[in-house]
C-alpha cells in the first residue's frame, strides 16, 4: 500500500503538470480545453521523434546517465519538445480560438472547437507513427531502488518527482516575480479589468497557451519515460485532468497541484482493488463526489 | 457493379444514417433546444444498444453458456427492447443530470464524456455483465419471420428494417416538432437563451433541463437498440468517443443545433461524406491504407471546425418557431 502510494504520488505529479496547464488555460479563456490530455500526447511523440529519429541520425550518443534509463538525447529533446509544444498550442490558438474569440462566440462553441482539436491532434499521431505502444528506450527496466516499507522505486521516478517540482517552482517564480506572471494573474481574476488597466490580454493568451502548452508536453513525455507511448494516453488523462481541475478550483494552480496529486493516489492506490483499466473511471467518480459535495473545489474558485 | 448492388448499398447507408438522425435528434433536444453540452453520446448509445441486445436474446445454454456470458437475457420482441433501451438511458440520464446540471455548462460535459467512458471500461472488463470485449452476437431482427418463412431472400432485408428506422425516425422527429412548440418547448429554449430570466419568470430550470436531458438520451437509446439490432453483433470498442459522439456532433453542427429537419439532413450529408472519404482513402499508396480511417476521421475533425468558425449556424439554421396558437 505504502508503494502505491508513492507510485501515486508520482503519477500525481505527472497529473499536475498538465492539470495546472488546463487550470491556467480554463481561468484565463474560459473555457474546457477538452483537447490539453492530447496535448500531452502530442508532446510525448514530438519527443519520441527526436529521441529515436532526429537524434540518431545526428549522431548523438546512446549512452545514458547512470542509473536512468535515457541520456543526452532525451535530455535535448525534453526541453525541445516543451518548446514545439508551447508552439503548437500557440499555433492552434491562432487557428482556431482566436477566431471565434473574435466572433464572440459562447465558451461551449469554443470548448466544442477543442474536442475537435483533440481529435485533430490524435489523429495526426496515428497517421505519423500508428496505433502501437511505443518506448524511448528499448529493453529491460533498471533495476529498483529499495526504500523502507518495502518500496521498491526506480531511478526514473526519482528523477520525475524532480523535474516536476523543479518546472513547478519555476512556474511559481515567473507567476509571482515578472511583470508577465502578474498580468497573468490579472486576466485570471478579472479580463475587462485587466484589460482597461492597460494589459495587453491577447499577450497574456498567448502566454498562456505557451505555459499550458510547454507542461503538457513536460507531462506527457514523463508519463511516457515512466510507463510508455500511446496515442491514446492524453484522452485517458482527461479524465483526471479535468477531477484534478475542479478540485482545486478552476484557475487556481496551487489547488489544482494538490488535486492532481489527490487524483494520482487515488487512481495507484485504486489498482489494489479494481482492475488498473478502471482508472480514468476511478477518477470520473471522485470528480462526481467532488461536484455534489463541493462544487467550487476544495480551495475555492471562478464562478462564472 | 450491378445495378441491384448499387441500391443495397444505398439502402444500408440509409440505414446507418437514418440510425445517426435518431441521435442527431435527442442531441438536438439537449443541446439545439436546451442549450445542454452532452459529449458522451458514446455512453448512452452503448447502454441503449446493450439493454435492448439483453431484452432480445435468450439466456445461453448448454454449450454456449460456457462461452457466452450475459446477465439477462430475456428473448422478448424487438418493441420491447426499443422501450427497454429508452427507460435505462433516461434512468441514467438522471443519475448523471443530478450532480451536474445545477452547475456550469461544461461540468455537465466533462461528467457525460466520464459516463461514457466508465460504461465502456465495464462492458469490456466485466465478462458477466455482457460477455466482455467479445461484446454479443446474434441479436434478433424484427420481422425477421418474412425471411425465415422464405418471402423474402436474407440478401434484401435491409429492405424491411430501413422503412422501420425511418419509421421510427419520423415518429421521433414528429413528437419533438410537436412538443417544442408547446409551452414546455419554449421554457427549454427561454434557459437556452437566458437562464437567469427564465429562472426570474419562476421557471424551475433544474426541472425542465433534467426533463429535456432524459428525454434526449432516451432517444439516444433508442438509437443504439436500432444500430445493435442493425448490425446484429455488438462490442465495446464499438462505442467510442470518435464513432459514438464526436461524429453526431459534426452532424447536428452541420445540419443546424435548433432546427430537427437539419439534424436529419446533417446525418445524412455527414454520414454520406464519410463514405465518401473511404472511396478517397481507396485511392491511398498502400502503405498507407492501414491509417486510412484516421485520415477519415482527420478530415471530420477537420470540417467541424470549419463548421464551428465559419458556418455556426449549420446548412439550415435554426427554424423560427412560433406558438401553434398564433399562426
Amino acid at each position: 500500500m505504502a508503494e502505491l502510494f508513492v507510485y501515486g504520488i508520482v503519477l500525481g505529479s505527472i497529473i499536475a503538470l498538465g492539470a495546472i496547464g488546463l487550470t491556467l488555460v480554463y481561468g484565463i479563456l474560459r473555457f474546457a480545453n477538452f483537447a490539453h490530455g492530447d496535448l500531452m500526447t502530442a508532446g510525448a511523440y514530438i519527443a519520441l521523434f527526436l529521441v529515436t529519429g532526429l537524434f540518431p541520425w545526428l549522431g548523438i550518443p546512446d549512452t545514458t546517465f547512470g542509473p536512468l534509463s535515457f541520456g543526452w538525447r532525451m535530455a535535448l529533446a525534453f526541453p525541445i519538445a516543451m518548446v514545439g509544444m508551447a508552439m503548437v498550442s500557440i499555433l492552434f490558438d491562432r487557428i482556431i480560438y482566436r477566431r471565434l474569440r473574435l466572433k464572440r462566440s459562447g465558451s461551449v462553441m469554443l470548448a466544442m472547437s477543442a474536442l475537435g482539436a483533440s481529435f485533430i491532434i490524435r489523429m495526426i499521431v496515428l497517421i505519423l507513427w500508428g496505433g502501437d505502444y511505443h518506448f524511448y528506450r528499448p529493453g529491460i527496466l533498471r533495476p529498483a531502488i529499495l526504500l523502507p516499507l518495502e518500496i521498491k522505486i526506480r531511478p526514473d521516478q526519482i528523477l520525475i518527482l524532480l523535474t516536476v517540482f523543479f518546472l513547478v517552482v519555476l512556474l511559481y517564480l515567473f507567476l509571482q516575480r515578472t511583470k508577465m506572471g502578474k498580468a497573468m494573474r490579472a486576466t485570471s481574476d478579472n479580463m475587462e479589468l485587466a484589460r482597461v488597466s492597460g494589459i495587453d490580454t491577447e499577450r497574456v493568451i498567448i502566454w498562456t497557451w505557451g505555459i499550458g502548452g510547454a507542461l503538457a508536453a513536460a507531462g506527457g513525455i514523463l508519463y511516457a519515460i515512466d510507463v510508455q507511448l500511446h496515442p491514446g494516453m492524453g484522452w485517458h488523462f482527461l479524465l483526471p485532468l479535468f477531477a484534478a481541475t475542479i478540485l482545486g478550483g478552476i484557475g487556481n494552480m496551487y489547488g489544482a497541484l494538490i488535486g492532481a496529486l489527490v487524483m494520482g493516489v487515488a487512481q495507484q492506490v485504486s489498482t489494489a482493488y479494481l482492475l488498473p483499466t478502471y482508472k480514468p473511471a476511478v477518477a470520473f467518480i471522485v470528480m462526481i463526489l467532488i461536484l455534489l459535495v463541493r462544487p467550487q473545489g476544495i480551495f475555492g474558485g471562478k464562478r462564472t | 457493379m450491378e445495378i441491384s448492388g448499387i441500391i443495397a448499398y444505398l439502402v444500408s447507408l440509409a440505414i446507418m444514417a437514418g440510425i445517426f438522425a435518431v441521435f442527431a435528434l435527442g442531441l438536438n433536444i439537449q443541446w439545439g433546444y436546451t442549450g445542454l453540452f452532452n459529449i458522451g453520446i458514446a455512453g448512452f448509445f452503448c447502454i441503449g444498444a446493450y439493454t435492448s441486445a439483453m431484452i432480445t436474446t435468450p439466456m445461453p445454454t448448454g454449450l454456449y453458456a460456457q462461452y457466452v456470458h450475459q446477465i439477462f437475457g430475456l428473448n422478448l420482441p424487438f418493441i420491447l427492447g426499443i422501450l427497454g433501451a429508452a427507460l435505462v438511458c433516461g434512468f441514467i440520464a438522471y443519475l448523471i443530470g443530478y450532480p451536474t446540471l445545477r452547475l456550469r455548462e461544461d461540468y455537465l460535459a466533462i461528467a457525460t464524456i466520464g459516463i461514457a467512458e466508465t460504461f465502456r471500461l465495464i462492458f469490456n472488463n466485466e465478462h458477466w455483465l455482457a460477455n466482455g470485449p467479445r461484446g454479443l452476437m446474434g441479436l434478433p431482427q424484427p420481422l425477421y419471420w418474412l425471411v425465415d418463412q422464405g418471402w423474402v431472400d436474407p440478401r434484401y432485408y435491409n429492405f424491411i428494417y430501413l422503412p422501420i428506422v425511418l419509421a421510427i425516425m419520423v415518429v421521433i422527429y414528429l413528437s419533438i416538432e410537436r412538443v417544442i412548440r408547446s409551452p414546455w418547448g419554449r421554457v427549454l429554449r427561454a434557459i437556452r437563451e437566458d437562464e437567469i430570466a427564465s429562472a426570474m419568470s419562476g421557471k424551475d430550470i433544474f426541472r425542465f433541463k433534467m426533463q429535456s436531458f432524459i428525454f434526449g438520451s432516451m432517444i439516444m437509446g433508442v438509437g443504439g437498440a436500432l444500430y445493435a439490432h442493425y448490425t446484429k453483433a455488438i462490442s465495446p470498442d464499438v462505442f467510442t468517443p470518435l464513432y459514438g459522439t464526436f461524429i453526431i456532433w459534426v452532424m447536428l453542427m452541420a445540419g443546424g443545433s435548433g432546427n430537427n429537419k437539419g439534424a436529419i439532413l446533417g446525418a445524412f450529408v455527414v454520414w454520406g461524406i464519410w463514405i465518401g472519404t473511404k472511396f478517397l482513402t481507396d485511392f491511398l499508396p498502400y502503405t498507407l491504407k492501414a491509417r486510412a480511417p484516421y485520415i477519415r476521421f482527420l478530415i471530420i475533425g477537420i470540417l467541424l471546425e470549419i463548421i464551428l468558425i465559419y458556418r455556426p449556424q449549420g446548412l439550415m439554421g435554426e427554424e423560427k418557431r412560433i406558438s401553434k396558437m398564433i399562426d
